[in-house]
């Protein structure tokens, strides 16, 4: 019996990368400061010594270029795995990504394939402040021809980052900064984790909460919390955004009777509002108990003062707040 | 206009003919294509190359099958130097299943992978990056292909332009940057959007060669690129190509064309590209009039089966408005 190991979130995509990498000559990894620097959180550190820099490919500060040059890549024969330092830095990117990636299987008919994974760094708590910590994934997620990925373990990251970049398609892995350090099992051989596979992190029957990224973490918290007022959490974590297993979701609520959706993104048109009509168009309707609670980041730029940073994206005691609000309601 | 090297013939006959026989392939379709807009026959946009023959055709002659191009809005003439079946293309416009695109992409869009093209583009500049990738793929897996990447002097000013010119010339990339200036980006004229004389002498600021060519000299834009080409793909990287060259027609189908005279299109008209091949022809002895009739004659009955080809051709089925996707 091999024993369960317990390695970071960090090591577990770069160990993703290197067991690929050691698999297939097409997958690659390019990015900005990913050589010798390891990444600006570290997540690359040791591999250009283990690959080279024709495979470790430290890039220019041009993400237009980088991004087109991976879909240029992509389109004829490689996987390139493109580490966008911080996910803000999708907005130089974004014409690549959104007019020519997302286009070109179906614009050309069918008969493109584009497989490439953008790996990049959501999210705030690191005092980064406006610039450099938002979570905009819901923009990538209203794109047809993305899918989007929101891993909240180490374990989900493995998994989730080898099917990424088995798919034919491109795929944008969301990181969270806060999750790098977090540490679980994770098996040292290769798995894959279906994309469109939510994960039901904790059971319970009284209220569904669905939770994204470093969310799923603080709802955990909450439950941990609520547990001691007899209050019995499920908390559900979608883990990819497209292609979103709707089904358990809703299973999920037609066995609680309430919901409450929490993700740090501005709330304001955040991937959460999805999730709600989700559940408002689904059959799941019929068994609420009380209206659905959405929670999300205030719609402001991360301010960069720690405590008006953390105010600005829910935190445990909202959860809890809004757990106990939704039980409340007759 | 500077760097312009006298044009230099050393064409077989049968060269002469399969190129002066695309020339006129890529003006009939797009002549073809304006006339079908104009009776409304087509629907959405279009943009056409009549005028810039000898820049698609004669770039495009140089290349092997294996190497690809990335092409743009104005992309028929590539797409066809290129090798595709106007057939296919025509039926494309026409929004038909049997087209490259399935009927979904239109003018803006056709690819056909298995030529090496990989695509025109609607965003300006959009291939460059492109182009960059496939050439990456080329140098990793040691393929051995060339990537000719055309864009407009419009895109000259997107910074994808600068990153990607940038990001091939560090990597030695085998990419040749094959800039059509064709004075217009949609209205704006080239005088009044660059403070330089020549779009190719952009190339020292990325340590690559540059240069400027007549762009409606096909034997000269053959030449050069032939020489881009081959630098390309001895590994010594990229070269920075600016054709000179005009579009006869409007930017697209709704363009009253008031940014320009009547008296600068004639001028311009008199330079051209096909009058030119087939002056150059003759004078050299390599077809005789009779003969370059026919050819335009037969590239003429081509389109025209395009044409019958692309009518009869069936409309995709509602219900194939979902085949293709994934996310």
């Amino acid at each position: 019996m091999a024993v369960m190991r317990e390695i970071t979130y960090q090591e577990a995509i770069r160990e993703a990368m290197s067991q690929m990498m050691r698999e297939s000559d097409d997958v690659f990894v390019m990015g900005e400061d990913i050589g010798v620097y390891g990444g600006a959180f570290g997540v690359t550190r040791g591999m250009i010594e283990e690959f080279g820099s024709e495979r470790i490919r430290n890039t220019p500060i041009s993400e237009s270029a980088i991004a087109g040059c991976a879909v240029g890549a992509a389109l004829t024969g490689m996987r390139p795995i493109l580490e966008l330092q911080f996910s803000d830095f999708i907005t130089i990117a974004t014409d690549q990504i959104v007019n020519q990636a997302a286009k070109l299987r179906y614009m050309f008919g069918g008969k493109a394939k584009v497989p490439m994974v953008v790996r990049t760094p959501g999210g705030s708590g690191t005092g980064a402040a406006a610039q450099h910590s938002q979570s905009l994934e819901a923009w990538m997620a209203h794109i047809p021809g993305l899918k989007v990925v929101q891993p909240s373990t180490a374990y989900d990251a493995k998994g989730l980052l080898k099917a990424a970049v088995d798919d034919d398609n491109p795929v944008i892995f969301y990181e969270h900064k806060l999750l790098y350090r977090t540490k679980c099992h994770v098996p040292e051989s290769l798995y894959s984790i279906p994309l469109g596979q939510a994960d039901v992190k904790r059971e319970g029957k009284d209220v569904t909460v669905v939770a994204t990224s470093i969310m799923v973490h603080k709802a955990l918290e909450a439950a941990r919390l609520l547990e001691q007022d007899g209050i019995d959490v499920e908390v559900v974590d979608p883990r990819t955004l497209v292609p979103l297993d709707e089904e358990t979701l809703v299973q999920s609520v037609k066995k609680t009777g309430r919901l409450v959706v929490v993700y740090e993104a501005v709330k304001r048109g955040g991937f959460g509002a999805e999730i709600v009509s989700v559940i408002a168009e689904s059959e799941a309707f019929d068994y609420l108990d009380a209206p659905i609670v959405r929670l999300g980041g205030l719609p402001v730029p991360i301010p960069y003062n720690p405590e008006l940073e953390k105010h600005a994206v829910p935190q445990v005691p909202d959860i809890v707040e809004a757990v106990k609000r939704t039980l409340a309601y007759s | 206009m500077p760097n312009i090297t006298q044009s230099t013939l050393k064409l077989t006959r049968d060269e002469a003919v399969h190129l002066l026989h695309q020339m006129w392939l890529v003006r009939f379709f797009d002549e073809k294509v304006d006339e079908f807009f104009a009776r409304g026959l087509i629907h959405g946009t279009t943009h056409l190359c009549v005028g810039q023959e000898a820049t698609a055709v004669g770039a495009c002659a140089v290349l092997r099958p294996m190497d690809k191009i990335t092409s743009t809005h104005r992309g028929h003439g590539h797409c066809i130097a290129k090798g595709a079946d106007p057939k296919r293309m025509m039926a494309e416009l026409f929004g038909r299943e049997t087209g490259y695109c399935k009927g979904k992409g239109g003018s803006m869009h056709i690819a056909d992978l298995e030529k090496g093209n990989l695509g025109a583009n609607g965003i300006v500049g959009g291939g460059i990056p492109l182009a960059t990738g496939a050439a990456l793929t080329s140098k990793m897996k040691q393929l051995g292909y060339v990537v000719l990447c055309f864009f407009g002097d419009g895109a000259a000013n997107e910074g994808s332009f600068h990153e990607g010119l940038n990001l091939a010339s560090i990597w030695k990339l085998p990419v040749v940057f094959f800039c059509e200036n064709n004075q217009y980006g949609m209205s704006g004229s080239v005088k009044e959007m660059f403070n330089i004389e020549n779009i190719a002498d952009r190339a020292k600021a990325y340590g690559i060669p540059g240069a400027v060519i007549d762009g409606n000299d096909i034997v000269q834009v053959m030449d050069t690129v032939e020489t881009a080409v081959q630098r390309a793909r001895d590994g010594h990287g990229p070269t920075l190509i600016e054709a000179k060259t005009y579009r006869w027609k409007g930017h697209s189908k709704s363009d009253a064309r008031k940014y320009r005279t009547r008296e600068e299109e004639q001028a311009w008209r008199a330079r051209d590209p096909i009058a030119r091949f087939r002056a150059l022809l003759l004078e050299e002895g390599l077809l005789d009039v009779g003969t370059m009739d026919e050819i335009e004659r037969e590239a003429a009955r081509e389109i025209e089966d395009a044409v019958a080809y692309a009518e009869s051709s069936p409309m995709p089925a509602l219900e194939s408005i979902l085949d293709d996707v994934y996310a």
